[in-house]
C-alpha cells in the first residue's frame, strides 16, 4: 500500500484512475466524459502540488528526492529497476505537466464533438506517458515512458487533427521513433557496460572514456534534438502542429518538446559531461541558427498556427543555448524559458484555436481590425504576444535575459557572438508576432467578419469557460515576469549540482 | 514619510490608474480621466516633494537617495533592484512630473470631454462630429468626444509608469524595463487609431525601430553584467571597476570595454531618442493624438534615450572612441533633421524634425563631454517641445472646429491651409511663441537660449570646431524653420475658410500651455553662466553645480568667449528674421522656393530602407528560408529518403515477396489484415515505406556525424 500511495506515483498514475471510469461511462453521454476526464486532471494536479508542498519534498536539497527504487527485469546481467524521483530540474516541468492537461482538456469542451470519450481515454494516457518520463530515473523506464507517449500523440493527431492528420501522424511517429532507436541502443550499451540502468548511480560511477561518450551522447542528442525539436530536424513539428486539435497542439507544445530538453538536462549533461563541453559550441550553433531560422520561417507564415509553431523553433533555441551554456545562469533560463514557452505558446494555441473554432480558417489574409468586435480577446491576446516576444515585466524577457546573461559569459560556448546573434532573434520575434496581431488585430475589418455573419451568427467575444481557460496562464505569464524568484529558487541548487558535475568533469579533461 | 519610501511609491498611482480604468471605470469618462489625471497628481506631487527634498542634501551627488531589494538568486549573491535618486535623476523627475501632469490635464480637452457622442464614430477611428440642434432649430456640426476616450488615459497612464520607473531607477535592469514598458505604450498610442492603415503602420515601425536599438542594448546589458557582476550605477561607476573595464581591451573595433559597452547602450539611445539612422519612425509617430506626441517627443520616450546616455557617461567617457561615435551621430543628426524640417508642411511633423534635431544636440553635447549642457538643454527642450507639440495640437484642433463649423475639406494639419490664427486664438499663439522663441534660442529671455548657448560655449572651449560649426549650421536652420512656421501659422491672413472660424480651446488644453510658457522661460535663468556679460553671477549658477556634483569630479565651469556668444546670437536672431522675411508673404506652397523633393521626402530613407532592408528580409523569410530551406531542401531529403525506400520495399515485394514467399505468410497476412482493418482510421498504407525510411535516415545521419564529429 505504501508503494501505491507514494507521492510520484499516485500523480504518475492517478490519470488511470479517469481512464478505469471512462470505461464505465456511455459514450454518448459526452458531458459525464468530459467532467471526468477535467476532475481526473485537476487532482492529478492537486497531487502534484501536494508532492512538492506536502510530500516532504526539500527544494534547498539539490539530490533526487521522493525516491522509490523497486527490482523489476533482472535477465542476465542486466538489472533493470523500476525508479522515479524528483529534483530541482524536474519539478517544475512536473508542475506544468499537471498545469496545462486540465487547462487543455477545458479547451475541448466545445471544439471536440467526435468521439470524445476515446479522446480523453488518450488525454489522459498522454499525461501518465509525460509525467513518467520527467519522473523516471531509469534509464529502460525512462524509455518506455519515452516512447509510451508517442501513442497517444499519434492517435489525437491522427483521429481528431485537420485534413492532413495522416501525413502529419506519420511524419511526427516515424520522426520521434526514428530518432529514438540509437538512444536505445545507448541505453543498452550503457546498462551492459557499467552493469546498471539507474541514473543517480551511473552518474557518480563516470569514468566512461570521452571517445566513447562522444558517441553516446550523440545517440541520446539525436533523439532528443528530433524532440526540441533542433535545427534541421524541426520538419515535423509544423505540420504535427497545424493537423493537431487545439488541445493536442497545446499539449505538444507545452510539454512534449520539452522532454526532448529535458532530455538534454537529465541525461547527456551529466552522464556524458565531457562530450557535453566539448559539443557545446556546435550545439551553441545550431541553437542559434534555430533561433533566426525559426523567426525567419514564423515572419513568413500566412496561417496563424503555423507561424506559431514555427516560432516554437525559434524559442527552443534559446532554451538549447542556455543549456548549453553550461552555466547555472544559462541553465536556470533555459528551465525557466522552458516553463515560460508552456505558458506563452501554450496561451497561444488556446487562442488560435478559440477564433479558429468560430471561423474555421487561420488565413491571416482574412482577419483584420477584430479588436473592434472582440475587445476581451484582442486584449489577451496582445498581452501573450508581448509575454512571446519578451517584453520586461512579463514571463519571457526574465528567461530570455537569464539565457543570454548565461550565454555571454559562457566558457564552454566560448565567444559572445553566439549571445550577440541570438539577441536578433529578440528583433524577429517582435516582427512576427506583431504582424500576426496586426493582421488580426488591428487595421480595417477583415473579410473573415461578414463571412461569418453569412453564416447566421456574429463572431462573438470569449466565453466565461474560454476566459476561464485563459486567466491560469496569465496569472502565472505576470507573476514570473514580476517576481520570478521563487520558480528559480526550485530549481537553483540542483542546477548548480548539475553545473558542478559538468565542471568537475571539464576541469579533469584539461 | 521617509524620501526613500517615497520614492519607490513614485511610478506606483500611473500603473494603479491604469488598472483602475481598465477594470473599472472605462464604461465611465469622467470617472476615468478623474482616475488618470489625479494619479498623474500624485505623482507630481511626491516628485516635488522629493525633489525639493533633494535641494536640501548637501551632497547629493555622493550620497543620494538609494534603496534596494534583494530579487533574485545568483549564486551566491543578489540581483538587487533598487531605486535611486541624486541630483541628475531628480531634475529629470522635475521636468517628467511636470510635463506628465500637463499632458494629462491637456488630454482631456483634446479628446472633447463633455461634448456629445459623434454620429458615426467608432471605436478605432479619430472622432468626426456631432450635429447639434440649438436652441434657434440650427443644426451644427461640433466636436464629438473620442470614442475610446477612457481607453486612452489607461494607455497614457502606463506610458507614465514606465518613464518614472525608469527615472527612478538605480540599476539598468528596470531602466531596462520602463523602457520596454514605453516602446509598449508608444505602439499602444501611436495606433491608437487602430483602424486607420498609417496609424497601423506607423505604431509597428516605431516599435520595430526602437527595438533594433534594444537588443543592441540589452547586448550592452548583458555584456556589462558578464564582465562587472553588477548592474548598479553607483557600483559600476566605482573607479576601480571603470579602470578595470576601460582597460579591458574587446575585439570590436579596437574599443575597450567600457567603449563598446557605452557604444551598444548608445544604440539603444540611438532608437529610443530617434537619432540617425534609427530617426526615421518618430516623424511617423504623429499619426497618434497630439497628447501623445508631447508624451513621446518631451516628457517620456525620447528624453529618457538622452537621460540613458547622460546616466552612462562615466563609462562611456573611458573611451574617446565611442565618445567620437556619439559627437558625430549627435552633430550628424542636429543639421540632417533640421534640413527636412524646413520642407515639411504639416505643423505637427516640423516639430518632430526639431525634435530630432534638438536630440542631436544633446548627444553632440555628450559626445564632446559636456555634461551638464546636455542635462540642460534636455530640461528645457523637454518643457519648450510639451509646449509646442501641445500648442500645436490646440492649433489643430481649433482648426479642426472651423473644418466642422464650415464643411470645408481641407487638412487641418497643413500649415497652407491656416494664417492668421494669431487673432482667433491668441493664448494659443502667444504661448506657441514663447515655445518657438526658446526652441530657436531666442536671447537672454529663453531658456532654450542658455542651454544652447552652454552647449556651444562647451564644443568652442575644447576645441570641437567640427561640432561647433555644424551645430550651428543646425541651429541658423531651427530658428529659421520655426519662424516660418509661425508665420504661416498664426500670421497674415486666414487661407481658408476653416482658419477664418478657428476658435479658441478650452481651459483644460490652455492652461497647461500657460504653465509650460512659464518654463520655458523661466527655467533657462537658474544656469546662466557666472561669467556672462552683465547678467552672469546676479543668479547662481545653481544647474551647473547641482548636477555637475553628480559626478565624482564636478566639471568645472567653462570660461567666457565673446565668438560662440555672437554666433549664437546671430543664428538665433538671423534664422527668425528669415524666416519671417521670407514666409510673410508667401500664400501656397507653390510659392514655397523650399519645396524640394529631397528635403520634403527626408532624403529617401523610408524608401531606401524598404528597398534595403524591408523587402529582401521578407524574401529571406518567405522564399529563401521557407519555400527554398525548409520545405524545399529539408522536407526534399526527408520525402526522397522516403521515396527511395518505397521503392525499395516495393521491389522487394515485386521481385522476392510475391514469388518466393507469397504463400507461406498466408496466415501471418490474414492477421494482419485484421490489425489493418481495425487501424484503418490513421492508415495509408504509406507505413512500411516510413518504417524503412527512417532507418535509412539514421544512416545517413549516422554516417554524417561520424564524419563531422568523431573522425
Amino acid at each position: 500500500m505504501d508503494f501505491v500511495l507514494h507521492p510520484l506515483n499516485l500523480v504518475t498514475f492517478f490519470p488511470l484512475v479517469g481512464v478505469l471510469a471512462l470505461f464505465f461511462i456511455d459514450k454518448e453521454n459526452k458531458e459525464a466524459i468530459r467532467w471526468t476526464a477535467l476532475v481526473t486532471s485537476l487532482i492529478t494536479f492537486v497531487i502534484s502540488l501536494w508532492v512538492l508542498f506536502g510530500s516532504g519534498y526539500d527544494p534547498a536539497n539539490p539530490d533526487l528526492q521522493l525516491v522509490i527504487r523497486k527490482s523489476w527485469i533482472q535477465v542476465a546481467n542486466w538489472d533493470i529497476t523500476y525508479a522515479l524521483g524528483v529534483d530541482g530540474l524536474s519539478i517544475l516541468l512536473l508542475l506544468l505537466t499537471t498545469f496545462l492537461t486540465p487547462i487543455a482538456i477545458l479547451s475541448t469542451w466545445t471544439a471536440i464533438e467526435d468521439r470524445v470519450k476515446d479522446f480523453m481515454l488518450f488525454f489522459l494516457l498522454l499525461e501518465v506517458g509525460m509525467i513518467g518520463v520527467f519522473l523516471a530515473q531509469d534509464l529502460f523506464l525512462f524509455y518506455i515512458f519515452w516512447e509510451f507517449t508517442l501513442v497517444p500523440m499519434y492517435f489525437l493527431v491522427g483521429i481528431w487533427g485537420g485534413p492532413n492528420r495522416i501525413y502529419a501522424a506519420i511524419k511526427f511517429f516515424l520522426y520521434t521513433m526514428a530518432g529514438s532507436i540509437l538512444m536505445l541502443l545507448a541505453i543498452l550499451w550503457l546498462g551492459i557496460h557499467q552493469g546498471t540502468f539507474y541514473v543517480p548511480q551511473l552518474i557518480e560511477m563516470g569514468g566512461i572514456p570521452l571517445s566513447v561518450q562522444k558517441w553516446l551522447f550523440l545517440a541520446f542528442a539525436l533523439a532528443f534534438a528530433i524532440k526540441v525539436p533542433m535545427w534541421p530536424l524541426h520538419s515535423w513539428l509544423p505540420d504535427a502542429h497545424v493537423q493537431a486539435p487545439t488541445a493536442g497542439s497545446v499539449i505538444l507544445a507545452g510539454v512534449l518538446l520539452k522532454m526532448g530538453t529535458y532530455g538534454f538536462l537529465r541525461f547527456n549533461l551529466p552522464l556524458f559531461p565531457q562530450a557535453a563541453v566539448k559539443y557545446a559550441p556546435t550545439m551553441a550553433l545550431l541553437a542559434v541558427i534555430g533561433i533566426l531560422y525559426g523567426a525567419a520561417v514564423s515572419y513568413a507564415q500566412q496561417d496563424a498556427k503555423k507561424l506559431v509553431a514555427y516560432s516554437s523553433v525559434s524559442h527552443l533555441g534559446f532554451v538549447m543555448l542556455g543549456i548549453f551554456a553550461l552555466n547555472s545562469q544559462g541553465v536556470q533560463g533555459a528551465i525557466l524559458q522552458m516553463i515560460n514557452h508552456g505558458l506563452s505558446t501554450g496561451a497561444l494555441f488556446l487562442l488560435v484555436g478559440m477564433v479558429y473554432e468560430q471561423t474555421h480558417t487561420r488565413d491571416l489574409n482574412v482577419y483584420g481590425g477584430l479588436w473592434k468586435v472582440m475587445p476581451v480577446y484582442g486584449t489577451l491576446m496582445l498581452i501573450v504576444t508581448l509575454s512571446s516576444m519578451g517584453l520586461p515585466g512579463l514571463n519571457g524577457f526574465v528567461g530570455e535575459f537569464t539565457i543570454l546573461l548565461g550565454a555571454f559569459g559562457s566558457q564552454a560556448i566560448g565567444s559572445p557572438w553566439y549571445a550577440g546573434l541570438a539577441a536578433a532573434g529578440v528583433i524577429l520575434a517582435a516582427v512576427y508576432m506583431l504582424y500576426m496581431y496586426q493582421k488580426m488585430f488591428l487595421g480595417p475589418q477583415g473579410s473573415i467578419v461578414e463571412e461569418v455573419k453569412k453564416h447566421g451568427h456574429a463572431l462573438r467575444d470569449l466565453n466565461a469557460r474560454e476566459i476561464i481557460t485563459l486567466v491560469p496562464l496569465l496569472v502565472f505569464i505576470f507573476w514570473i515576469g514580476l517576481y520570478p524568484k521563487p520558480f528559480f529558487a526550485l530549481m537553483a541548487p540542483s542546477v548548480d549540482k548539475l553545473i558542478n558535475i559538468v565542471q568537475t568533469a571539464a576541469m579533469a579533461m584539461h | 514619510m521617509a524620501t526613500e519610501t517615497l520614492i519607490w511609491l513614485l511610478p506606483l498611482p500611473p500603473l494603479l490608474a491604469f488598472f483602475l480604468i481598465v477594470l473599472f471605470t472605462r464604461k465611465n469618462k469622467a470617472l476615468s480621466h478623474t482616475v488618470a489625471v489625479s494619479a498623474a497628481f500624485l505623482s507630481w506631487l511626491g516628485g516635488m516633494i522629493v525633489f525639493i527634498r533633494a535641494l536640501g542634501v548637501e551632497h547629493l551627488g555622493q550620497e543620494p537617495f538609494h534603496s534596494t531589494i534583494n530579487w533574485l538568486p545568483t549564486g551566491d549573491t543578489w540581483f538587487k533592484l533598487g531605486v535611486m535618486i541624486d541630483p541628475l535623476s531628480a531634475i529629470v523627475l522635475f521636468f517628467v512630473a511636470w510635463t506628465v501632469l500637463m499632458i494629462f490635464l491637456y488630454s482631456v480637452g483634446y479628446h472633447n470631454f463633455g461634448q456629445p457622442k459623434g454620429d458615426h464614430d467608432r471605436p478605432g477611428l479619430p472622432p468626426h462630429g456631432a450635429t447639434v440642434t440649438d436652441e434657434h432649430g440650427h443644426s451644427h456640426t461640433v466636436p464629438s468626444v473620442e470614442p475610446m476616450y477612457s481607453r486612452f488615459f489607461a494607455f497614457i497612464g502606463l506610458f507614465a509608469f514606465g518613464m518614472y520607473l525608469l527615472v527612478v531607477s538605480d540599476n539598468l535592469f528596470t531602466l531596462f524595463a520602463g523602457w520596454e514598458i514605453m516602446g509598449l505604450c508608444s505602439y499602444l498610442l501611436i495606433g491608437f487609431w487602430y483602424a486607420k492603415p498609417s496609424a497601423r503602420d506607423a505604431a509597428i515601425k516605431a516599435f520595430m525601430t526602437t527595438r533594433v536599438g534594444d537588443v543592441f542594448m540589452l547586448l550592452g546589458i548583458a555584456f556589462l553584467y558578464s564582465a562587472t557582476g553588477t548592474l548598479t550605477f553607483t557600483e559600476i561607476f566605482q573607479p576601480e571597476v571603470l579602470h578595470a573595464l576601460a582597460t579591458t581591451q574587446t575585439p570590436v573595433l579596437g574599443l575597450s570595454a567600457a567603449g563598446l559597452i557605452g557604444l551598444l547602450l548608445f544604440i539603444g539611445t540611438v532608437g529610443k531618442s530617434a537619432q540617425w539612422p534609427l530617426h526615421v519612425w518618430l516623424p511617423d509617430a504623429m499619426e497618434g493624438p497630439t497628447p501623445v506626441s508631447a508624451m513621446i517627443h518631451a516628457a517620456t520616450m525620447v528624453s529618457a534615450g538622452v537621460y540613458a546616455v547622460i546616466r552612462m557617461f562615466p563609462l562611456t567617457s573611458q573611451d574617446p572612441n565611442t565618445m567620437a561615435i556619439i559627437a558625430f551621430i549627435g552633430a550628424f543628426t542636429a543639421l540632417f533633421a533640421a534640413s527636412i524640417a524646413v520642407a515639411q508642411n504639416d505643423i505637427k511633423r516640423v516639430l518632430a524634425y526639431s525634435t530630432i534635431s534638438q536630440l542631436g544636440y544633446m548627444i553632440a553635447a555628450i559626445g564632446i563631454g559636456a555634461y551638464v549642457a546636455a542635462a540642460f538643454h534636455l530640461v528645457t527642450h523637454a518643457f519648450f517641445k510639451a509646449l509646442l507639440f501641445l500648442g500645436s495640437g490646440s492649433v489643430i484642433h481649433g482648426m479642426e472646429h472651423g473644418v466642422l463649423h464650415t464643411g470645408e475639406h481641407v487638412d487641418p494639419q497643413d500649415m497652407f491651409n491656416m494664417g492668421g490664427l494669431k487673432d482667433k486664438m491668441p493664448i494659443t499663439f502667444w504661448t506657441f511663441l514663447i515655445g518657438g522663441f526658446a526652441l530657436s534660442g531666442f536671447p537672454i529671455v529663453t531658456a532654450g537660449f542658455w542651454s544652447k548657448d552652454e552647449i556651444f560655449a562647451d564644443a568652442f572651449a575644447h576645441g570641437y570646431t567640427g561640432v561647433f560649426i555644424t551645430l550651428a549650421l543646425a541651429a541658423f536652420m531651427t530658428a529659421f524653420y520655426t519662424m516660418r512656421q509661425i508665420t504661416l501659422t498664426f500670421f497674415g491672413e486666414p487661407r481658408t475658410a476653416a482658419a477664418e472660424h478657428a476658435s479658441e480651446t478650452p481651459w483644460t488644453m490652455t492652461v497647461p500651455l500657460m504653465v509650460l510658457s512659464v518654463f520655458a522661460i523661466g527655467f533657462g535663468w537658474v544656469g546662466i553662466p557666472e561669467h556672462f556679460p552683465g547678467l552672469g553671477g546676479i543668479l547662481p549658477n545653481w544647474f551647473h553645480e547641482f548636477v555637475g556634483s553628480t559626478l565624482a569630479e564636478p566639471p568645472a565651469a567653462v570660461e567666457f568667449s565673446w565668438i560662440p556668444l555672437m554666433t549664437s546670437l546671430t543664428v538665433a536672431l538671423g534664422g527668425l528674421y528669415a524666416g519671417w522675411a521670407v514666409y510673410r508673404n508667401v500664400k501656397s506652397p507653390q510659392e514655397d522656393w523650399l519645396q524640394i523633393h529631397w528635403l520634403q521626402n527626408k532624403w529617401y530613407f523610408d524608401e531606401a530602407y524598404n528597398f534595403l532592408f524591408v523587402k529582401p528580409a521578407y524574401w529571406i523569410a518567405d522564399t529563401f528560408t521557407y519555400k527554398w530551406m525548409d520545405r524545399g531542401l529539408i522536407d526534399g531529403i526527408l520525402h526522397a529518403v522516403g521515396n527511395i525506400a518505397g521503392k525499395i520495399g516495393h521491389a522487394l515485394r515485386t521481385y522476392f515477396d510475391v514469388p518466393v514467399i507469397n504463400g507461406a505468410g498466408d496466415a501471418l497476412a490474414d492477421g494482419t489484415r485484421k490489425l489493418g482493418i481495425s487501424m484503418r482510421v490513421i492508415q495509408t498504407g504509406r507505413i512500411q515505406q516510413y518504417m524503412v525510411s527512417s532507418l535509412a535516415v539514421i544512416i545517413i545521419v549516422g554516417a554524417v556525424l561520424y564524419y563531422f564529429f568523431i573522425a
